[in-house]
C-alpha cells in the first residue's frame, strides 16, 4: 500500500464563468456502471475546497453513486465499473496503487440514517477509526474525542455523559455524533448523504448550522432532497438528471436564476 | 411545487392586475377631475384609494403565504417581484388622491389662464403604467427595458411645465396659490412615470434575474451571488 501524497492546498481549478478558486475533489470524465447500466455518465466537476456543495437531483439520477464514487464506496457492489478520474487536491483516489481505505480516510462519510455502533459507548464510537488505525494513547484519545465532539456541536450536551451508550442519544444527536466520529480521522473531505432527511427541524437546524460551520475547516459535500436546505447551507449546487450533470454553479444563482430548463423545471418542483 | 402552488401564484397575477386596473383608472379620473374642474370625480378618486391600499395588503398577505412555500427560481422571482409592484401601484394611487385633492382645491378657485401640455404628460405617465404591466403580463422583458428610458421624456414635460408655471406666477403673483397646485400635480405625474419605470425594472428581473436598478448595469457592478 501507497500512502497518497500531501494535499496541495493551492491546487487551482480551470477558468470558468462560476468556479470555486481552489479545487479539492477535480472530476473528469466521470461514468459509472453497474452491470451495463450507466449510473452516471461523463460527469466533469470542479468540488471547492472549504465550501459546501450540494448535489440534487430526482431519485435515482445517481447523486448518491455520485457522493460515493468521492470515496470508493460505490466499490462495495461487485458489478460497479468505473471510467474517468477522480483526483483529491489533485492526487488519483483510483490510482492502481492507492487503498480504498486510504482513501476513505482521507474522505469521511455521514450517511442518511445515523448509525452509531450500539455497543459501544460515545466516547468509544468517536475514536473506533483511531483505534482501528492502530491510536492507543489515552490522552490522544481523550483529546480527540472532545475535539471532535467539540466541532460536531455535541460536546456540551454529553461532556457529563462519554460513557453512557450511544443509542442513549436522541436522533439529531446520534447523527451528530457520527459526524463525530467522522471528524475524529481528520479527513480532509465530508461526503454527507441527506444527513437530516430523518430529524425535525430543530435537530435539521443543529446540523445545517453544524455543516456551515464545519465549512471553515473541511470541504463537505451533500446530497439532499430538501431545495431548501441546499438553498440555506450551501455554496454550490451541482444538478444532475439521468446520470447527467445537468448544471453547477453557485446555489444562489442555481435557485434563483438557474440556466437550464430542466434545472429550473425541477427546482420549482416541475417533474421529478 | 405542487398545483396549488400554482394556483396561488395564478391568484397573485390576477391580483395584481386589478390592482393596476384600479391604479390606471385612478390617475386617469384625478387628470380628469384635474381638467374639467370635476370636484365628485376627484372626491371619489380619494375614496376608492382605499380599494388600492387593500389590494397591496391582500397581495403581500398572498405572497408571505407563498413564501412559506420557500419558492425557488422563476416562482421566487415572481413572489418577490409581485410585492414590489403592489407596493409602486399603491404609490401611483397615492399620487393619483395627491392630484385629486389639487383637483378639488383648484374646483374652488377660479381657473388660470395658461395653457399647460399636462394632457400630454398624464398621457406619457399613464402609457408608462400600461405598458409596464403589460410587459409584466407577457413576461416581456425587451419592452420592460425599452420603458425605461421614456422616464427621461417625462422629466423633461415635467421641467417645461415647471418653468411654465414659474413664468407664469411671476409675471401674476395672485396666481401664485394655484399655480402651486399645478406644479404639485405634474410632479406627481413625474412620479407616477418613476414608479411605472420601477415595476419595469422589475418585469426585467422577473424575466431575466437582472437588477437593472440605480444603473448598476451602466455602471458595471456585477450582482452579488
Amino acid at each position: 500500500m501507497t500512502a497518497l501524497i500531501q494535499p496541495m492546498p493551492n491546487a487551482t481549478v480551470e477558468t470558468k464563468p462560476d468556479p470555486a478558486p481552489v479545487a479539492a475533489v477535480t472530476v473528469r470524465g466521470l461514468s459509472i456502471f453497474f452491470g451495463n447500466h450507466a449510473v452516471l455518465k461523463n460527469v466533469t466537476i470542479d468540488i471547492g475546497a472549504r465550501a459546501v456543495t450540494a448535489i440534487i437531483g430526482p431519485s435515482g439520477c445517481g447523486k448518491s453513486t455520485f457522493l460515493r464514487s468521492i470515496n470508493r464506496m460505490h466499490e462495495l457492489n461487485p458489478d460497479a465499473r468505473m471510467e474517468g478520474e477522480i483526483r483529491l487536491f489533485g492526487d488519483d483516489i483510483y490510482s492502481r496503487d492507492v487503498e480504498p481505505v486510504v482513501v476513505r480516510r482521507r474522505v469521511g462519510m455521514v450517511f442518511q440514517k445515523s448509525n452509531p455502533f450500539p455497543t459501544m459507548s460515545i466516547a468509544e464510537n468517536v475514536t473506533v477509526g483511531l483505534r482501528l488505525n492502530g491510536e492507543r494513547n489515552k490522552k490522544t484519545l481523550a483529546a480527540r474525542t472532545e475535539e471532535s465532539l467539540r466541532m460536531a456541536a455535541l460536546w456540551d450536551e454529553v461532556k457529563d455523559r462519554l460513557h453512557a451508550p450511544a443509542i442513549s442519544l436522541s436522533g439529531g444527536q446520534q447523527q451528530r455524533l457520527c459526524i463525530a466520529r467522522a471528524l475524529a480521522v481528520q479527513p480532509e473531505v465530508l461526503l454527507m448523504d441527506e444527513p437530516a432527511s430523518a430529524l425535525d427541524p430543530l435537530a435539521t437546524q443543529k446540523i445545517e448550522d453544524l455543516i456551515i460551520e464545519l465549512k471553515k475547516d473541511y470541504t463537505i459535500v451533500i446530497v439532499t432532497h430538501n431545495m431548501q436546505q441546499a438553498a440555506r447551507s450551501s455554496d454550490f449546487t451541482a444538478f444532475f438528471y439521468l446520470g447527467e450533470l445537468v448544471e453547477f454553479g453557485p446555489t444562489t444563482r442555481i435557485f434563483t436564476n438557474p440556466a437550464q430548463k430542466r434545472t429550473e423545471d425541477y427546482v420549482t418542483g416541475r417533474f421529478g | 411545487m405542487d398545483n396549488h402552488f400554482e394556483l396561488g401564484l395564478g391568484e397573485l397575477r390576477q391580483k395584481l392586475l386589478l390592482m393596476a386596473s384600479r391604479a390606471e383608472t385612478a390617475v386617469n379620473d384625478s387628470v380628469q377631475a384635474l381638467m374639467q374642474r370635476n370636484f365628485d370625480l376627484a372626491a371619489k378618486v380619494r375614496e376608492d384609494d382605499d380599494i388600492i391600499d387593500q389590494f397591496e395588503i391582500d397581495i403581500d398577505d398572498l405572497a408571505i403565504q407563498l413564501l412559506t412555500r420557500a419558492p425557488l427560481a422563476s416562482n421566487l422571482r415572481l413572489v418577490t417581484v409581485a410585492m414590489k409592484v403592489s407596493q409602486n401601484l399603491e404609490r401611483i394611487g397615492d399620487e393619483a388622491t395627491k392630484i385629486a385633492r389639487r383637483a378639488r382645491d383648484l374646483a374652488q378657485e377660479p381657473p388660470v389662464k395658461i395653457s399647460l401640455d399636462l394632457p400630454r404628460l398624464a398621457g406619457m405617465a399613464l402609457a408608462m403604467v400600461k405598458d409596464a404591466m403589460d410587459a409584466f403580463v407577457q413576461r416581456d422583458s425587451a419592452a420592460a427595458r425599452a420603458l425605461v428610458p421614456r422616464d427621461k421624456d417625462v422629466d423633461v414635460l415635467n421641467r417645461e411645465i415647471h418653468a411654465a408655471l414659474a413664468r407664469h406666477m411671476m409675471e401674476q403673483p395672485d396666481t401664485i396659490a394655484r399655480c402651486l397646485h399645478w406644479i404639485v400635480a405634474a410632479k406627481s405625474l413625474e412620479r407616477i412615470a418613476d414608479h411605472a419605470k420601477s415595476i419595469a425594472e422589475e418585469v426585467v428581473y422577473l424575466c431575466e434575474a437582472q437588477d437593472i436598478r440605480h444603473h448598476l448595469k451602466k455602471a458595471g457592478a456585477a450582482p452579488a451571488e
